[in-house]
Formats: C-alpha cells, structure tokens, sequence
C-alpha cells in the first residue's frame, strides 16, 4: 500500500506563562491509502493536538509546530503557505470534531453549512450544490434528507448532528478524513450507528481515517492499526490484532488489563498506579515510567527510541534492545 | 445471592417535570423524567442502574434522596417513609444516604480546602470539636487513598481521579448504608477508572455498605454490579441479576444495548443497530416507549403498554414479548 500521510518527529509546543506545555512532543506515524490507523489515548496525552497540527487548526500563538515534518502529497504541511494549506483543509483532509455541538454554527441551517464548505473548495451553483448536499445527508441515513438540510443545529438530536458533520467533512471528498473522537459526545445506540458509517465509508469510498479515540473497543472495531500516545508521543504502533493480543508496551498492556470489558469475568481490575503525566512538566527519561512497573534505571534518564519487533509492530521502551529483542 | 432484607423500596416513583415557553411561560406539556419506577435495593448489594443520556436515570437517583421532590410514589428506606420526612428528619436521614458525584471537579467547592469540604458533613451533624473532626477526616482521607497531609490543600491542586476520592471519602463521612454513585467514573481515564472502582469494591466490602450504580457503561456495570436495572425514557424495563442480564437479556432494548458494546475480545453476535434517536420525552411514543426505535416490534407494542413483571424467577421485564 502507498503512504499517503507521513508525519515525523513532530513537536507542537504551547508556551503559556506558566511555561512550555510539550502537548505533541515528538509523534511519528505513517498513513496508507485506505487504512484506518487509530491515535489510542487518554485525555491529555496530545492525540488531539497531534490531528489539529497536521492541518495547523490549533491556536498559534501561544502554540507552536517546534520541529518535524507532515508530508502530505510532496508538501510539508507544517510550514507550506497559508494559502496551500487552506486548500487541503477540508477538500484532502477533512476533519469531524467530538462536539458537533460546538463545532456547527448554530445560526446557520446545515444545508447552508454543507453547502458553504462545497462553494469554498469548487465552483457549483447554488441549486448543484443543494444537490450534493441532499446526497451526502442521504449517504449518512439522516431520514427526510431534503427537510434536514433546513434545519438548524438545535432542531437536531445529536446523533443526526455527529451525522451531518461527517456529511459536511466528507462534501469535497477528501482523501484522509480526521475523526477525532466523534462518538464520545453521543449515546451507544447512536454510537453504533455512526461507527457503522464510518465503516461504510471505508469500505465504499476506499478512504484513509485517522481515528482518534480512547476507547479501546471501537479501536477494535475499525482500525487497521493503532498508535498508542502518552505522555506526547507514540509508544507502540502495530497492526490493531497485534495490539490487542500481544501488546508489547507496558503501557498498552496496562492500558488493555485495566479496561473493564463486557466478554470477561473478573474479581478485581488491575490498574495502572498514579496519574496521567502533566505535558507542563513531563518526567524525565521515558515519560511512563513512573507509573511503570518495569522500571529498570535506564528509564529514568534516557529516553526510549523506537525500535521495531516485528516488520509492523514498533516500540519505545527500553525493555527491548536496539534489534527489537526482549530484555528478560 | 444471600437473601438479605431490603434497604431501600421504591414504589411507583415518579418525577415530572413542567415546561413552560415564552416569556410569559405558556405550558408546553410535562417531562415524565421518571415515570412509574420501583425497585428495592438489598443490603450490601450493588444494584447497576443503566441507560443512555435522558433517560432519567440520574433523576431517580437524586428523587430517592428528595434532592428532587418526588411528584409520586413512595420510597421506604429502613421501614422509614421517606417522602413524609420533615426538613429536620430528612436531613438525618440524608446521612443515611449519600450521593457521589460524575464530575468531582464542580461538586466540590473550589475555595474550601479538601479537609474542610469532608469535614463539612460532619460539622452538619453535629461533630463540632475540630480536633476530633480533623481525626475524622484524616481517617477518611487514608481510607480513600490520599495522604492525610493533603488536607489543607485546594481542589485544583488534585487530579481528576483524586478528585474523584475526595468526593467518595465525602460521601462516606457519615457513615451511609447506602451510596448512589451517579456516574462516578465516567469523567475518568481508563487507567484511573480502574483505580476508583477497585476502591469503590474495597469500601463496599469493608463497611458492608450497598450501592446504586448509575451508569451508561455496560462494560463497567458488569464489573461492579450484582444486579442490574435498564431504563429508558423514564421507566425500568429490564431488572435481573447480572450474570442473567448479560447472557440472556430479554427486553430487545438490552439486547440492543449489549450488542453495542463491542468488548475487546473478537467474536460475538452482529450488532443490532437500533433506528434513529431516542425520542422527545416531552411526547413519548403511545404504547410501549421503544417501539419506535425496536427490532422486534410487533402489531401490539404501539398500543397497549406492556407491564413490568417478573417473566423467569428473578428476571423482570416489560415488553409484549413476554405475555
């Protein structure tokens, strides 16, 4: 498969008065046409930050792309003009946000936002552009498409919100489409439903997702690889089967032990001790390791490079020697 | 399962709610929040209560408390009528009884240190020597896994999940036989909800105490719950065990609800993916309140409303389904 989406060492910093929050501090991922890779994650960890630098939406100042690259059809989007990267926003990388209450305009009707995002990116008349509207409402099950389009945000419940954002994000066809977090906000009956487009999606229009979430289970359900991010950076990339059944970061496997899950039984959850690092002030060495409990010395100064174990699972951990072999 | 006696009866609970629009308010119907709830909750036990948002699940939880008067129904705590408590008796009785919180961040106050906010329960009932109280609150604070050194420092100054101790060391000041937990680990990471729920298993274990899980997370609800109750658009439809709930749900709503919830294991059913939204709860569906959005809907369901009885020992639904 060919890559479509590259990212290296990309560093996003924010610099506060009450100093430098490292949010992305050093991501790197690579995206085929046609796959979903999922940004697994907890809160704070700089997967959100990581999908709003590729397309530079985030807040600058105080944020800044401090070092790394984001190529993406022979252009490096982290410092192309603005007016190049203007043209990927939403016509080759599209985005879908968690709140689609925030993120929709509530003055506007949706068809007018669909219709806007159409007119911004090619020449339609208004009536062609109503017209791929109705389709992409359709195409996302949103029943009586042609009323929909006259709605406004507040008419609609948030299923059908989540819904029409998509059916906005998806209007100029984009390559890669970002879905960062799109069913946090929504019911598991409306989750369900939207997980199921989004599979559609792939499937049909062959497109390329970056799924962000941190759920664990809908990683499962869609990706085709996953990369896992703490602390700003990835820890361990694989194929998402690899991942779930043989996770070789500390970090994973607490992260997988821990989540309560509907097909075990158990007495007791393990956990993960002490709390989600601060980007403000991120440990030294490997960023996990005090929460690890596999902590040799050599964690607490030196930071941890990627190794690769397998052809297609990489790790940042130093139980693993430089080939990728274990360090019993 | 032990029979033990009951704690808490709730019969026929309702709770509405008038809405008005306009400025010069002009009633546009009522909210039926809760409508027609009863259930008991054991001794010891914790009962899961599960739904998706709206469904007024956390209403049930606050009327039980009369932190929401009641519109009807009767709620029986320890053979006490609750719902004809005078302001004095309820607020003893409140100590029976105490609530925690999905969002720890703004149910505690943020200009009160954490030591006062816990010792705050104790100062209404009564425990004035500071001396004793400060005791008190270290004790608890250790119990919940925070150094009592912390107590003379402010909320912010905590995590989310420490927060989240803070607000379970307040709740049990008084010594509750009862907890309602409303979504208490919702607002947390994964690696910290662990965390809480194993804590929450600890206290129940050591202080006997029961619990009222609300939740919308099947996966957590089955960890933590012995029992587990479904509702939707105000009403319990499905109330049985957990090891019976989760491999033979009976009411479509549940079985919906399972299947949605992938897990991480493979295999499993298809889903059943359920039609559209829940609907206004202003103008609920005639007949049974699913039927709308239902896999198996049948000529009946939008007709007559199907009654909560107990169709296998120990397992309850209401669905026609089952007549």
């Amino acid at each position: 498969m060919n890559t479509i989406l590259e990212v290296s060492n990309l560093k996003t910093w924010f610099y506060t008065r009450r100093g430098i929050v490292k949010a992305v501090n050093g991501v790197d991922f690579d995206l085929s046409q046609g796959e979903c890779l999922c940004l697994v994650g907890e809160s704070g960890c700089g997967k959100s930050v990581t999908a709003l630098s590729l397309l530079r939406l985030f807040d600058s100042p105080p944020g800044r792309i401090v070092s790394g690259e984001v190529m993406y059809d022979g252009i490096d989007l982290t410092n192309c003009p603005v007016e190049r990267i203007r043209q990927v926003r939403g016509k080759e990388i599209a985005m879908v946000f968690q709140n689609a209450q925030s993120a929709l305009n509530p003055v506007f009707t949706i068809g007018d936002q669909i219709m806007e995002q159409i007119d911004a990116h090619g020449r339609y008349s208004r009536a062609e552009a109503r017209k791929k509207a109705l389709l992409l409402l359709d195409e996302m099950n949103i029943p009586q498409a042609d009323n929909a389009l006259n709605m406004y945000p507040h008419q609609m419940s948030g299923g059908m919100k989540q819904r029409a954002m998509i059916a906005m994000s998806l209007s100029c066809n984009p390559a890669i489409l970002i879905a960062d977090e799109p069913t946090t906000a929504v019911d598991v009956t409306i989750r369900a439903q939207i997980m199921f487009i989004l599979q559609e999606l792939k499937t049909r229009r062959n497109m390329s997702i970056i799924f962000i979430t941190h759920d664990l289970s809908l990683v499962r359900e869609i990706g085709d690889r996953a990369a896992v991010i703490y602390g700003g950076k990835v820890v361990e990339i694989a194929p998402v089967e690899t991942i779930l059944t043989n996770p070789s970061h500390p970090y994973t496997r607490g992260l997988i032990a821990c989540l309560p899950d509907i097909s075990t039984d158990l007495k007791r959850l393990p956990s993960i001790p002490g709390n989600t690092p601060n980007p403000i002030d991120l440990p030294a060495g490997c960023t996990f390791h005090p929460r690890c409990k596999d902590v040799m010395d050599v964690c607490r100064s030196n930071e941890p490079v990627f190794v690769n174990i397998s052809g297609v699972q990489r790790v940042a951990c130093h139980l693993y020697d430089n080939a990728g072999a274990y360090r019993a | 399962m032990i029979k033990r006696s009951p704690l808490l009866k709730i019969k026929n609970l309702k709770k509405y709610y008038r809405v008005t629009a306009g400025l010069i308010p002009r009633p546009l119907g009522e909210i039926k929040a809760v409508d027609g709830v009863s259930l008991d909750i054991i001794e010891g036990e914790v009962l899961g209560l599960v739904g998706e948002s709206g469904c007024g699940k956390s209403t049930l939880g606050k009327a039980i408390l009369r932190l929401e008067e009641p519109t009807g129904g009767e709620i029986t705590f320890q053979g006490t009528d609750v719902l004809s408590l005078n302001r004095k008796e309820l607020r003893i009785f409140r100590g029976q009884i105490q609530i925690v919180f999905q969002d720890p961040d703004s149910s505690l106050d943020p200009r009160m240190t954490v030591g006062d906010s816990i010792g705050e329960a104790l100062i209404v009932h009564g425990i004035r020597d500071a001396h004793e109280r400060s005791q008190r609150v270290a004790r608890l604070m250790e119990k919940v896994g925070l150094e009592a050194d912390f107590m003379e420092r402010y909320p912010h100054e905590f995590s989310g999940g420490q927060r989240q101790r803070i607000g379970i060391a307040r709740a049990l000041a008084m010594n509750p036989r009862l907890i309602i937990a409303d979504e208490p680990v919702s607002a947390l990471d994964v690696s910290v909800q662990a965390q809480i729920l194993n804590l929450m298993m600890d206290i129940k274990d050591d202080d006997g105490l029961a619990y009222m899980f609300v939740s919308h997370d099947l996966a957590v609800v089955k960890y933590i719950a012995d029992r587990v109750a479904v509702m939707y658009m105000g009403q319990i439809v499905e109330l049985t065990d957990k090891a019976e709930l989760f491999q033979n749900p009976l009411h479509p709503y549940t079985e919906a609800l399972l299947s949605a919830v992938a897990g991480l294991r493979p295999g499993g059913g298809g889903r059943i993916l359920l039609n559209g939204d829940v609907p206004s709860p202003l103008n609920p569906p005639d007949g049974c309140r699913f039927h709308t959005r239902c896999h198996r809907v049948m000529d009946i369901c939008p007709k007559a409303e199907p009654q909560f009885r107990e169709i296998v020992p120990g397992h309850y639904a209401a669905c026609h389904l089952f007549p």
